[in-house]
């Protein structure tokens, strides 16, 4: 029984994490079940949602419930809990040593410093404003305005835990500062330029999430991250709109 | 002149997207290059005439399969190719346009628009999935010959 326990620890505590890293839910359920089969719980359950895990580990047995609050994305830690997954698989590495290997994960920063994470998203900005069918001249202007955005996200959610209300503020950033590069005359097309310096906000990782779980047939995580995506879109796109009406 | 552009503007595109959403740094790479890949198709295409709908149906499968590979051949989940892959096909400034007409009041183009980006949408989630039942297809069939092979 001991043993159970402890194997479910461990199952939950590896869903626990990439759910929070925003893993698909579905690859969150086959992780949990992988882990209790190869530990020899072959009738181990688990149903996941965005929000919360369950988890059982067969028949009678009591389950376990982990409320899952803030979510972000952190693709690395869902890569090296998939490699643990993987080893624990192949039969190298017992139920001790994977917990502590999993308990490192989930304490460890894996992020990119901010710095970097900015400079990408003025980079970002910059390129997509070309892919646009933009010109050279407007790619500063939108990687200084993507940079300053995104630096703006970060601080407000910082300070806020609702995340609309970063992206709001982001591309309400974004606006305002291409209006005065074009009135300033740095800029060449306003348009291009809050297109490019919106992308690093665009909800990509949703987008693609939701398909996969709709494909997986998890109706209820798909539509739910699906709705996500649009409430994020809704929430770049009014901030952009404020500013467009006072034109 | 302009494919050169395009094909260095949309590799740093993806491979920063890819550190935004915190990927692996040995993942970057390749994120970049499947990233790029896939929009330089769509780029081709759109320039020769094709609808953009089918032109993004095409190299969404082409980003897709080519994340099914590379997961397999760097034992990485597939979702972060996947997400640096589709990327630069996203319809950001389609969306962009549409809010901007429904701002100004002009709604008849603005559904216009928008439906165009509900299409766009739909075309990159076609495009993973085929690329997903090529790889079930890949499975099933490499499994089918093992269990041949062990039945001789």
């Amino acid at each position: 029984m001991e043993n159970k326990l402890f194997i479910a620890r461990v199952c939950t505590l590896a869903g626990k994490i990439m759910l929070k890293s925003g893993a698909e839910t579905y690859r969150v359920e086959d992780t949990m079940n992988r882990i209790a089969s190869a530990f020899g719980l072959k009738n181990a359950q688990s149903f996941v949602t965005p929000t919360g895990i369950n988890f059982s580990t067969g028949f009678a047995d009591p389950s376990n419930t982990i409320r899952i609050s803030d979510r972000s994305t952190d693709l690395h830690k869902i890569a090296e809990v998939n490699s643990i997954s993987r080893k624990i698989d192949e039969g190298d590495l017992d139920a001790i040593e994977a917990f502590r290997l999993l308990k490192e994960i989930e304490k460890a920063d894996l992020a990119f410093p901010g710095w970097i994470q900015v400079l990408a998203a003025a980079l970002v900005s910059g390129c997509f404003t070309i892919m646009f069918g933009g010109t050279w001249p407007d790619f500063l202007p939108a990687a200084v305005a993507g940079g300053i955005s995104y630096s703006v996200v970060l601080g407000t959610a910082y300070f806020i835990d609702i995340r609309l209300i970063a992206d709001f503020f982001g591309s309400f950033a974004i606006a305002l500062l291409a209006v005065l590069f074009i009135k300033s005359g740095l800029g060449v097309e306003m348009d291009k330029i809050i297109i490019g310096a919106v992308m690093p906000l665009v909800p990509g990782l949703l987008i693609t999430n939701a398909v996969r779980d709709l494909m997986a047939g998890h109706l209820l995580s798909g539509m739910s991250k699906g709705t996500e995506a649009l409430l994020t879109a809704f929430a770049i796109g009014s901030g952009v709109a404020i500013i467009l009406a006072f034109l | 002149m302009t494919i050169f552009a395009q094909l260095l503007t949309s590799f740093i595109a993806s491979a920063g997207f890819a550190i935004l959403f915190n990927a692996p740094k040995r993942a970057l790479w390749q994120c970049g290059t499947i990233g790029m890949l896939g929009w330089i198709l769509y780029y081709v295409l759109f320039a020769h005439g094709i609808d953009s709908v089918a032109a993004t149906v095409l190299a969404a499968i082409l980003a897709g399969v080519l994340s099914q590979i590379s997961a397999r051949i760097y034992k990485i989940p597939v979702i972060i190719f996947n997400v640096a892959g589709i990327i630069p096909l996203v319809p950001g400034g389609l969306a962009y346009n549409a809010m901007r007409q429904f701002v100004e009041d002009d709604y008849s183009l603005g559904i216009q628009l928008a439906t165009k980006v509900m299409l766009l949408s739909g075309a990159i989630a076609l495009g993973l999935v085929f690329s997903e039942v090529a790889k079930q297809l890949g499975d099933r069939h490499r499994k089918s010959k093992r269990t041949r092979g062990s039945m001789q």
